[in-house]
């Protein structure tokens, strides 16, 4: 029986007066990987940030492992250590070391043990590669790196949730493969559940099981993988897709 | 007497101005930075009462002159029962005067913290207060030097005001010996140089000190 970890029903959100989602309705399977796709402006950031309480909507309701989400600034400090989210901008704290960076979640957020913590770090860095770099500053890393010590840093608070806001988008395109690996993997072997942002139509086609199509703040379709991409049902999605040349 | 005789003779007399105004400097840049500190944290934290408090002192503080402030502490102050050495009104005055210049720097250093990180640091659960101390402070602080920087440079500048209080400092000295020995050039020269023999090298420090924690702090 699949297990809904993730409902939304009926979100709308609005900047000012500026209405940029339209009565958004979705859910996501435990273990389920969800593409989010949509021309530049559609909402999908703003979709993605609704669902770890950086942006308030108006309306609607989130529900996350069975209990809807009452939208307190204390209750969103809760879910966010279940719901890690990586941005394209990867924003280490530049202050710190990229260990500490990683600890700094696991040991004053969640009071984990500080020993067996660093040892899951290592474990972590190991896994992406970055072993050698616990003590570096993030000034010493390049783009590809530091968005890997972004991911680590949101998977050792243990999420039972990723989101994936266009994380590739500002790296070199040498850089970028290896990002998209870290991802899959988590997808292969972790089975992470996760909604991912890109402009990779590649990538997307090869880990989603399911498409979202946004356009304008509305959702014009939800469809399987494998058919979005060879027979999308909506005319704009084909549209979408004969515009991004993959 | 010749120029460099009088100027000689006058050392001494500077030598006293020079510490004094090395010292009362001293005092109200620390104690401007520890009022500034507190200050922006009430505005930071938004402390119920305290913080509108600490608004109308920086309003109070920014829109009136040193020399007003001194006046009122040495004259006006007296006349309902406190009084205070010229030396200490000095002090308190700058201090006044100093907390909401530091203050107004380092809130301007909290809210120059890019939204980014304040996102990254919510993303992996952070409390508003572990955001504050982990992130927006440490970030915050090293965002302000630049500021506090100026402000210290400011401060020394302003020490010159209480001459007008009689506080015999570096102002004073030269003035008071100008007023005995209608000598000027020679005293305001020796004057001159004694606010770059502090300033200067205190520049080329400060200046130095931003480059470090800025780099530091944000690798640039
Ligand atoms: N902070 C904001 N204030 C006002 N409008 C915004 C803000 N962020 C995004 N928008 C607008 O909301 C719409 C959706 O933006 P966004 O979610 O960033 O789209 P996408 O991620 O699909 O490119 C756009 O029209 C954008 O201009
Ligand atoms: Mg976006």
């Amino acid at each position: 029986m699949v297990e809904q970890i993730l409902q939304v029903e009926h979100l709308e959100k609005y900047y000012q007066k500026k209405h940029v989602l339209h009565d958004i309705n979705f859910h996501v399977d435990k273990g389920e990987v969800v593409t989010l796709l949509g021309p530049s402006g559609s909402g999908k950031s703003t979709l993605i940030r609704c669902l770890n309480g950086l942006e308030e909507y108006q309306q609607g309701t989130i529900t996350f492992e069975g209990k809807q989400i009452n939208p307190t600034e204390k209750n969103w400090q809760q879910i966010r250590q279940k719901i890690g989210m990586v941005f394209q901008s990867y924003d280490l704290f530049p202050n710190l070391t990229v260990m500490d960076n990683i600890l700094l979640g696991p040991t004053k957020v969640q009071k984990q043990d500080k020993f067996a913590a660093k040892k899951e770090g290592l474990d972590l860095l190991t896994r992406v590669g970055l072993e050698d770099y616990a003590n570096a500053y993030p000034r010493q890393l390049s783009g590809g790196q530091k968005q890997r010590v972004a991911i680590v840093r949101a998977l050792a608070l243990h999420p039972d949730f990723m989101l994936f806001d266009e994380v590739t988008a500002s790296l070199d395109p040498e850089m970028v493969r290896g990002i998209l690996n870290i991802i899959q993997d988590l997808a292969d072997v972790d089975h992470m559940t996760m909604i991912v942002v890109t402009h990779e139509m590649n990538f997307a086609q090869q880990i989603a099981d399911r498409v979202i199509f946004l356009e304008d703040g509305h959702i014009l379709e939800q469809t399987p993988s494998k058919q979005f991409f060879s027979a999308p049902q909506t005319k704009r999605a084909q549209e979408f897709l004969d515009s991004m040349d993959f | 007497m010749s120029s460099w005789t009088i100027i000689q003779q006058s050392l001494p007399m500077f030598g006293k101005g020079f510490e004094l105004t090395l010292w009362l400097s001293f005092v109200g840049i620390i104690g401007s930075i520890i009022v500034g500190i507190i200050v922006s944290l009430l505005q930071y934290f938004n402390v119920p009462g305290l913080h509108q408090l600490a608004s109308i002192y920086v309003e109070v503080s920014r829109n009136t002159p040193l020399l007003i402030q001194l006046f009122f502490l040495y004259y006006a102050f007296p006349v309902i029962g406190i009084k205070f050495n010229a030396e200490l009104c000095g002090i308190i005055g700058l201090i006044f005067l100093g907390g909401s210049y530091m203050a107004e720097g380092f809130t301007g250093g909290f809210n120059g913290v890019s939204k980014g990180q304040l996102e990254s640091g919510k993303a992996i659960g952070l409390s508003r207060w572990q955001l504050a101390r982990y992130i927006v402070f440490p970030q915050g602080f090293s965002l302000s030097v630049p500021a506090m920087a100026a402000n210290i440079i400011f401060l020394i500048k302003e020490t010159s005001i209480f001459t007008v209080i009689a506080i015999p400092e570096l102002t004073n000295t030269a003035l008071d010996l100008i007023g005995m020995y209608y000598r000027s050039n020679e005293y305001l020269f020796v004057l001159v140089v004694g606010y770059a023999i502090i300033l200067i090298p205190l520049s080329i420090i400060l200046t130095l000190l931003e480059k470090r924690v800025r780099y530091g702090s944000f690798g640039n």
